[in-house]
C-alpha cells in the first residue's frame, strides 16, 4: 500500500517527510547559494583583472564601507574569496548535489516508499537551512564574514584579532559548519541504513543502477569523514574561545606575545585534510554516478564495465582516505613521506582511467542522443579529463613544490572538482527534471546553457594554469602588486570577461528551470526510455511513490538496445526471456 | 516497514553512528600524535580516579549483558538496568574527581598551568564523557520503559540498542585510556 495521505501546505511543502520534496528543498537552497557563491567570485574577479580600479556595481553590493569608491577592501576581498570558497565546495556541490539527487533518487531507483527515516531525512535539510541562514548573516556583521580561507587554517582562524574576518565571521562559520556537518551525517546515515534495507524484491545489490553505488559511497565516506572536521573544529574553537594552544604557539601580535605555547598550525592541516581530500571525492562521486546513467541512457547502450565501475568507485573512495598529505607538500614534510603520498595519490589516476575509458566505451558507436543533459554528463568526460591531467603533476611532490598556492592549483581543482560536479549536476537536473516536477525542460535554453557555460568556464580556468606556471600565487588582493607580474594583467582580464558571460548565461537556466515548473510542456512518464524503477511510478507527485504494489525487480539496470526486444529499453521490471543471457 | 528490518535499520543506523564517533576520537587521537612528536611534549601522570571509572564502565556493560540474557528469558531486568545507570553516574564522578587530581597536579585545560597534553587529556575525557551522558539518557529511556513491561522475549530492541552503544563506550574507554596511558 502507499503511505500516502492528506498533507497541509506545511506538511507538504515546509515541514515534508517525503524524500521528493525534501531533495527539491535541497535543490533549490544549493541553486540560491550557488547563485550568491558565484555572484561573490564575480565581485573579486573585478578586483582581479583591474586592481585597484573603482566599480559602481562593488559599491552597490558591497556598500562604502567594504568598497569605499567603488574599490573593493582587501578584507572583503579575503572575505569573498573564503566564502565563495566555503559556498561552492559545502553548500552546493554537497548538500546540493548529494541532498538533491540521493534524496529524490534514492528511494525511487531502489524500490522503496521513502528514506528509512523520513523524519531524520527532514531534520537534515532544517539543519542545512539553519546552517545556510547562520552563514549568510555572517555576510553582515559589522567585522565582515570569515576571511581565513575555506580551509581555515590557523592562525588567521584561531586568534579572533588575526584580521576583521578572524572575529565573529569566524565564529558564525564554524557555527555553519557544525550544522552543516549535523545535517551531513543525518543525511548519510539515512542513505546507507536504505540501500541496505529497503531495496525491492529483486534489487540486489549488483543490480543497482550505478548512481546508488555512487551515492552510497559517498554516504560512507560522508559518515566517516566529517567528524574528524568536527574534531578539528572542536579544538579550533578551544582555541578561539578559552585560549588553548592546540594549534597556535609562539605568536606576537602588534609587539605583544601571546601566551599560546606548544601548538602547532599543521597539526590542523592534517586533521583538516584527512576531511578535505575525502570531501573532494564527496562532491565527485555523486556526478560519476549521474554520468554514468545520463551516458547510457542517451547513448542507447547498456554501461560499459559496470562492475569495473563499481569496483572503481569503491577504489577511489577507499583512496581518497590515504592521500591526504598531497595538500601539504610545503609544509616541511619529510621527502619519503612525501613520496609516500605521491604514490598513494597518482594511484586514484587507475580507477579514474577506468571511468573515463568505460564512458567512452559507452558511447562509442551508440545511437547518441544530444540532450542537453547529455551534453554536460559529456562536458563533465571533458573536465574529468583535463582536470586530472594537471592532477597528476600536483600529486608529484617535486612538481608541486612549484606550482604550490599558485593559479595552477585554482585551475586545476576548479575544472577537475568544481566544473566536473557542477556538469555532473546539471545534468541530473536537466534528466530528472521531469521526474521531479512533471513538465520538460525548455532543450533550446538547455543547448545555449551548455555550451556558453562550457566555452566560458575552460576560457576562465584553462589560462590559469599558465598564470599559475608563471609563479602567479593565488588568494593575493592585487595581481599588480609586483612588477614580476604586471605582463600577466592581459589574461587576467580574459578570464573575468569569461567569468561574466559564464554567470550571465546561468540566468538562462535559472529562468528555464522555474519557467518550465509552471509552464513547461507536460512531460510523459518516462520521456527519456530509461529502465530505471523511478520512470514506473506516476507523473502525479504521491507520498509513497507507487500507488499500488512496489515493482519487483528482474533484470540489471542497463538493458538498452537489447537483442530480441521491440524497443530499445528493457525496464528493470520486465521477466527475462527464457534462453535470454541476464548480461 | 516490518519489525524483522525496522530492527535490523536501527541497528545498522546505530553501527554506522558508532563508526562516525570513532573516527571523531581517532581525529582527536591521531592529533595527539602527530603533537606528541613534536618538542615541548610534557607527560603528565593519570589521575587514580580514571582506574575507579573503567572498572565502573565494565561493570556496566556486564550488567547489560546480564540484561539481555534475562529479558531473552522472558523476565523482567530493570533492576539490573538501574545498576547500569548508577554505574554511570559513577562513571561520571570519577572522571570530575580526575580532573580535580589534575588541578591538583597544576595541570590545567587552559591558562599558564596548561600545556598541549594537559588540554588534549581534558578535551578527550570530556568529550568522551558527553558521549556517556548520551548513554545514560538512553539507559533511562530504556529503565523506564522496562519497568512500564514495554520488553517481552520477542521485542527488545531497546535493551540490545542501549547495550551495544554501552559495550561500544565501554571499548571506545579502554581505548583511549590506554592510549592516554601509554602517550601522555
Amino acid at each position: 500500500m502507499s503511505d500516502h495521505h492528506n498533507e497541509t501546505f506545511i506538511s507538504k511543502y515546509i515541514f515534508s517527510l517525503d524524500h521528493k520534496m525534501i531533495a527539491k528543498q535541497f535543490l533549490i537552497t544549493g541553486m540560491f547559494m550557488g547563485i550568491v557563491g558565484m555572484l561573490m567570485s564575480l565581485l573579486f574577479r573585478l578586483q582581479l583583472s583591474n586592481p585597484g580600479e573603482s566599480f559602481a556595481v562593488l559599491e552597490w553590493f558591497l556598500g562604502e564601507k567594504w568598497a569605499p569608491g567603488g574599490v573593493l577592501d582587501p578584507n572583503m576581498y579575503l572575505a569573498l574569496v573564503t566564502m565563495h570558497g566555503t559556498i561552492l565546495i559545502f553548500w552546493v556541490l554537497t548538500a546540493g548535489l548529494t541532498g538533491t539527487f540521493a534524496n529524490f533518487l534514492i528511494p525511487l531507483q531502489i524500490g522503496a516508499r521513502d528514506m528509512a527515516s523520513g523524519f531524520m531525512n527532514m531534520l537534515s535539510y532544517w539543519f542545512f537551512f539553519v546552517a545556510t541562514v547562520v552563514l549568510l548573516c555572517s555576510l553582515f556583521v559589522e567585522t565582515g564574514p570569515a576571511s581565513a580561507g575555506w580551509t581555515i587554517y590557523p592562525p588567521l582562524s584561531a586568534l579572533p584579532e588575526a584580521i576583521p574576518g578572524s572575529g565573529l565571521g569566524q565564529d558564525l562559520w564554524l557555527i555553519a559548519m557544525t550544522l552543516f556537518i549535523v545535517s551531513s551525517l543525518l543525511g548519510g546515515l539515512n542513505y546507507i541504513v536504505t540501500i541496505l534495507n529497503l531495496r525491492t524484491k529483486g534489487m540486489s545489490m549488483t543490480r543497482l543502477p550505478l548512481v546508488m553505488w555512487a551515492l552510497f559511497i559517498v554516504a560512507i565516506l560522508g559518515v566517516l569523514s566529517f567528524p574528524v572536521l568536527l574534531s578539528a573544529s572542536l579544538l579550533l574553537v578551544f582555541d578561539r574561545t578559552f585560549g588553548t594552544s592546540f594549534y597556535l604557539s609562539d605568536i606576537v601580535i602588534a609587539g605583544e606575545a601571546l601566551h599560546h605555547t606548544g601548538g602547532s598550525p599543521i597539526l590542523f592541516e592534517h586533521l583538516f585534510w584527512f576531511l578535505g581530500h575525502p570531501e573532494v571525492y564527496i562532491i565527485l562521486l555523486p556526478a560519476l554516478g549521474i554520468v554514468s546513467e545520463v551516458i547510457s541512457v542517451n547513448s542507447r547502450k547498456p554501461i560499459f564495465g559496470y562492475k569495473a565501475m563499481v569496483i572503481s568507485l569503491m577504489a577511489i573512495a577507499f583512496l581518497s582516505f590515504i592521500v591526504w598529505g598531497h595538500h601539504m607538500f610545503i609544509t616541511g614534510m619529510d621527502p619519503f613521506l612525501g613520496s609516500v603520498f605521491t604514490f598513494t595519490t597518482l594511484l586514484i589516476a587507475i580507477p579514474s582511467a577506468v571511468k573515463v575509458f568505460n564512458y567512452l566505451a559507452t558511447l562509442w558507436r551508440g545511437s547518441i542522443r544530444f540532450t542537453p543533459a547529455m551534453l554536460f554528463a559529456i562536458g563533465f568526460v571533458s573536465t574529468f579529463i583535463t582536470g586530472g591531467l594537471t592532477g597528476i603533476v600536483l600529486g608529484d611532490s617535486a612538481l608541486d613544490i612549484n606550482v604550490h598556492d599558485t593559479y595552477f592549483v585554482v585551475g586545476h581543482f576548479h575544472i577537475v572538482m568544481g566544473l566536473s560536479a557542477i556538469y555532473g549536476m546539471f545534468a541530473g537536473v536537466y534528466h530528472w527534471f521531469p521526474k521531479m516536477y512533471g513538465k520538460m525542460m525548455n532543450k533550446r535554453l538547455g543547448y545555449i546553457h551548455f555550451w556558453v557555460t562550457f566555452i566560458s568556464a575552460y576560457g576562465v580556468f584553462f589560462p590559469m594554469h599558465f598564470l599559475g606556471l608563471a609563479g602567479l600565487p593565488r588568494r593575493y588582493y592585487s595581481n599588480t602588486a609586483f612588477p614580476m607580474f604586471e605582463g600577466l594583467t592581459n589574461i587576467n582580464e580574459i578570464i573575468t570577461f569569461f567569468a561574466i558571460i559564464g554567470g550571465l548565461v546561468q540566468i538562462l537556466f535559472i529562468f528555464n528551470f522555474y519557467y518550465s515548473i509552471f509552464w513547461g510542456t507536460k512531460a510523459n512518464k518516462n520521456p527519456w526510455g530509461s529502465t530505471t524503477l523511478e520512470w514506473t511510478t506516476p507523473i502525479e507527485r504521491i507520498h509513497g511513490n507507487w500507488p499500488g504494489e512496489i515493482p519487483t525487480v528482474k533484470r540489471w539496470a542497463y538493458d538498452y538496445s537489447k537483442p530480441g526486444y521491440d524497443e530499445d529499453f528493457v525496464p528493470q521490471t520486465e521477466p527475462i526471456k527464457e534462453g535470454e543471457k541476464e548480461h | 516497514m516490518n519489525i524483522k528490518l525496522k530492527n535490523a535499520t536501527y541497528k545498522q543506523m546505530l553501527w554506522i553512528g558508532m563508526a562516525s564517533i570513532t573516527l571523531f576520537f581517532a581525529g582527536l587521537t591521531s592529533a595527539v600524535i602527530v603533537r606528541s612528536s613534536e618538542s615541548g611534549w610534557q607527560e603528565i601522570s593519570m589521575p587514580k580516579s580514571f582506574w575507579l571509572s573503567t572498572i565502573a564502565i565494565i561493570l556496566g556493560s556486564l550488567l547489560l549483558v546480564t540484561s539481555k540474557r534475562i529479558v531473552k528469558k522472558g523476565k523482567n531486568p530493570s533492576d539490573l538496568i538501574f545498576l547500569t545507570f548508577v554505574c554511570g553516574v559513577i562513571f561520571a564522578v570519577c572522571q570530575f574527581k580526575g580532573w580535580s587530581e589534575l588541578v591538583d597536579q597544576g595541570k590545567f585545560f587552559v591558562g599558564e598551568g596548561s600545556s598541549p597534553a594537559s588540554s588534549f587529556l581534558y578535551v578527550i575525557t570530556f568529550a568522551h564523557l558527553l558521549h556517556v551522558v548520551g548513554g545514560l539518557i538512553s539507559v533511562f529511556i530504556t529503565y523506564t520503559k522496562s519497568v512500564n513491561l514495554k520488553y517481552s522475549r520477542e521485542n527488545y530492541l531497546g535493551i540490545e540498542l542501549t547495550s551495544i552503544y554501552w559495550h561500544f563506550l565501554d571499548i571506545l574507554w579502554l581505548y583511549l585510556f590506554a592510549f592516554l596511558l601509554y602517550i601522555i
